[in-house]
């Protein structure tokens, strides 16, 4: 079967170049071994948060410049970044997702536990504050629904108080929710959606939440709305009638999953094949040492043949690569990596420190080829969290370097034609 | 330093991080609070039962063994492998009656075909549904598929067996329970457009029902026994007469590929690329460039497909989808991944009906929305969900490239 692209993993990066391409007129496939990391998504994108030597990011663009040169953004080219950074918000307009936020400042989102972190783009469901410290209201009125055990009011409200939000904790009672609540390992954030989703339930919620207002300037709740499309999230919203301010839940994440499906569905209607639970096993590659076509374990002996691929896999938690106690590698075509030899060098043994391995990943150049055995594969490239050169996770960086390297690969590989 | 390298487990049990995603997936637990859930139910209550059997819930058996959580899990876990075989290896259930009748699809189809006329007529009536109701919770909305008068193998021996041997290329055909004992037609369509591709098609000697219904009925010792005997057949068939083994069922070809070695222990690896759908091994066909299609000039039809569970795990509905889209005059929308609620037996017994038809709403909705002239389907039992719960009719690809090639052409075309 042949495509002008095949792109390997299914997640933000991997769409995000999908629809790209799709878009301008290539025939993509996407293999997907499983469901991606976007639905433990926070429902925002960070672009950087924080530089490797600690200091706290305000301007992401600004502080770029001192990056080290390893840094997939340095890699690229501050500039480059720059203007993918502003393409990215029209690209999400597109698929019908509605971003806010402004590459040259972060705004604070909030996080289950009540923290702070800084975001560049945010889905539309949430309001981040614009710092750290900003109060999110005089009083706070946190609700939850009864029985939902992944939205912790008291970590909440603890923090919103040592800003000084006078906090008052209260829960709704739906009927239709007391189904679910037979079941309190399933009354997860996605069940409780599909039933908020349905006509009248929402009206409902809204008609509680408002007699419990009490002299309270905003209203926080749970991000467990709007499982299809957002529109219940504003109708919501508009009902409430004060500062109502949605915080993203423990997995999975309502927001994040929509955000998955509405580009996965943007990347079919465009004429893309999405191939979902499949397992790319081997590649094969010319004389030249340009890789030609793979094999899934669905399609077995029919090869799936394409002009370029498109390394997406993620990063460990996806299987994008493997560690083993003497060594890490990347699984499918076995590019080279940048990593600490030395099992000693991989990890901080205080867990909350820093972790070394997470800046593991694939050697890019400046066109995001990567490499076998130190030769540049011209018609190979590595975006998102396989990419090395960043400790996404310190850094906060994992949503933009993702967004930004496959806008970028997929003009790279557009450029070719 | 001392740890462990490799899984060691069957099921990629230990590969679980209890990320969750596989609850987003399951179509059970939305529309029954009853059931635990993938994670629950799968890798979590292994790690109990490991320790002691007693900790097994029979709430287990609302799973449907759909598989869509293997699909949707990111690190590999076999979840659907887990919970079934966790049923098998505890469940103290015996059978119901009703559950034998359901699942014994061969036997049934054998002894009802004899009398179909009268079968077909009694079984549609209303007292008879209100019995098989109240008497052995058979749902009285279900209607069981018409028997056939005369069976595929009849037919085929009678008609078609003797100029088999005249191609010069070969395939066997599973036909499955469906096709031998209620649709025949399917069957033939698939002689017909395997013979205008230059194959002749042979039976399997002496073919048993697959066991996908009574695995799911925990009716385990006959469902091994059968496997045993059509891995025998299909190795006679690869081994000693070179030929592969093609079906038109996807959860028949699931079952002998994946379900006989995961849960029945049975071992196919010798052959088991050698069991494929039809559509598929046409697909490899042509892209290989060794077959041509020709098509009639005046075909046209609005075709919705709808993607089988057991097809979304097996990976194969783009096989499927591809040849329906090389037909002009096709208008072809695949429909959004939604079980269909059925999952064979599942659903026609009473206590699931409900949640069997909750599950497939958004399916039969979006169906009566897009108004398709037709859906096509590669699973007999999506079929009958789908024909009693909207207006469209159901065809398998299969019969859909048999109605739009030019028969005569096509086979002039691969001579």
């Amino acid at each position: 079967m042949r495509f002008d692209t095949i792109i390997i993993g299914g997640g933000l990066a991997g769409l995000v170049c999908g629809i790209k391409l799709q878009k301008a007129g290539q025939k993509c496939a996407i293999v997907s071994a499983g469901q991606s990391a976007m639905h433990f998504s926070s429902g925002t994108f960070d672009l950087l948060g924080r530089l490797p030597d600690g200091t706290e990011v305000e301007s992401p663009l600004e502080a770029m410049a001192s990056l080290p040169a390893e840094h997939p953004y340095s890699v690229l080219g501050v500039e480059k970044v720059a203007e993918y950074a502003a393409q990215a918000k029209e690209f999400f307009a597109e698929c019908g997702i509605k971003v806010n936020g402004d590459a040259s400042r972060n705004s604070w989102r909030v996080t289950p536990t009540g923290e702070r972190k800084a975001a560049w783009l945010t889905l539309g469901d949430f309001t981040p504050p614009a710092s750290r410290e900003e109060k999110i209201g005089n009083k706070a009125l946190i609700i939850n629904i009864l029985g939902y055990l992944d939205f912790n009011t008291k970590f909440l409200a603890d923090s919103f108080e040592k800003q000084g939000t006078e906090c008052r904790i209260a829960s709704i009672k739906l009927e239709e929710m007391e189904r679910l609540r037979k079941n309190p390992s399933e009354m997860r954030s996605t069940n409780i959606a599909r039933v908020m989703d349905r006509d009248g339930i929402w009206e409902k919620t809204a008609d509680q939440i408002k007699t419990l207002i009490k002299g309270e300037d905003i209203v926080v709740l749970p991000a467990v709305f709007g499982l299809k499309d957002a529109s219940v999230v504003e109708k919501l919203r508009e009902a409430i009638g004060i500062k109502t301010m949605f915080v993203a839940t423990m997995p999975p994440s309502v927001p994040g999953i929509r955000t998955q499906m509405t580009l996965k569905s943007e990347f079919e209607k465009a004429g893309g094949r999405f191939f979902l639970g499949d397992t790319v096993t081997e590649s094969t590659a010319d004389e030249k040492g340009q890789i030609r076509n793979i094999s899934t374990v669905n399609f077995n002996d029919i090869r799936m043949e394409a002009d370029n691929f498109v390394l997406a896999t993620g990063s460990f938690f996806s299987k994008g690569l493997i560690a083993t106690p003497d060594k890490i590698y990347e699984p499918v075509f076995g590019i080279d990596l940048t990593y600490n030899e030395g099992r000693e060098n991989w990890f901080n043994t205080n867990f909350w420190k820093k972790q070394n391995y997470i800046s593991f990943g694939a050697r890019v150049d400046a066109d995001l080829n990567a490499s076998i055995d130190g030769n540049k594969i011209s018609n190979l490239y590595a975006i998102g969290s396989v990419t090395g050169g960043t400790n996404a996770l310190y850094e906060g960086c994992g949503g933009g370097v993702a967004i930004i390297t496959a806008l970028a690969a997929a003009d790279r590989i557009l450029e070719k034609k | 330093m001392k740890m462990q390298e490799k899984n060691i487990s069957a099921n990629n049990f230990e590969q679980c991080i209890k990320c969750t995603v596989c609850t987003v997936y399951c179509p059970v637990v939305p529309v029954n609070p009853l059931y635990p859930g993938p994670k629950q139910a799968g890798p979590d209550g292994e790690r109990l039962r490991l320790k002691k059997g007693l900790f097994f819930d029979n709430t287990l058996k609302y799973c449907l063994n759909c598989k869509r959580c293997e699909v949707a899990c990111p690190s590999g876990v076999r979840i659907g492998d887990i919970i079934q075989s966790a049923r098998i290896k505890y469940s103290t259930d015996a059978p119901k009656l009703r559950d034998m009748i359901l699942a014994n699809t061969d036997f049934m189809g054998s002894v009802v075909t004899k009398v179909a006329p009268v079968a077909n007529f009694a079984l549609g009536l209303k007292p008879t549904k209100v019995v098989m109701d109240a008497v052995l919770k058979v749902d009285k909305h279900r209607t069981f598929p018409k028997y056939a008068t005369k069976t595929f193998e009849s037919w085929y021996k009678k008609n078609v067996m003797s100029f088999q041997e005249s191609f010069k290329r070969h395939v066997s055909y599973f036909h499955g329970c469906y096709v031998n004992y209620n649709y025949p037609q399917l069957g033939k369509d698939l002689v017909s457009v395997m013979n205008a591709l230059g194959y002749g098609v042979h039976l399997l000697e002496n073919e048993k029902c697959c066991g996908t219904a009574l695995i799911a009925n925990c009716m385990i010792d006959k469902a091994k026994k059968n496997a045993e005997h059509n891995i025998a057949s299909i190795r006679k068939s690869v081994y000693e007469r070179q030929m592969p083994v093609i079906g038109a069922s996807s959860s028949c070809n699931f079952t002998i590929r994946d379900e006989y070695p995961h849960l029945l222990g049975v071992d196919n690896s010798d052959v088991r690329d050698y069991i494929e759908l039809g559509t598929r091994f046409i697909y490899r066909l042509i892209d290989e460039g060794k077959v041509k299609l020709v098509f009639k000039k005046d075909y046209k039809a609005k075709i919705a497909y709808h993607t089988p569970c057991h097809m979304e795990k097996l990976g194969w509905g783009i096989f499927s989808t591809e040849l329906l889209r090389m037909i002009p005059g096709v208008d072809l929308t695949i429909l959004d991944s939604n079980c269909c609620g059925i999952a064979g037996t599942y659903g026609f017994k009473k206590e699931n009906y409900e949640v069997s038809q909750a599950i497939g709403k958004p399916l039969f909705e979006q169906i009566e929305k897009l108004r398709p002239d037709f859906v096509a389907c590669d699973c007999e039992t999506c079929k009958w969900q789908i024909e009693m719960s909207t207006s469209k009719e159901v065809k398998n690809p299969i019969s859909i490239l048999a109605e739009a090639l030019d028969l005569v052409a096509t086979s002039e075309a691969n001579k």
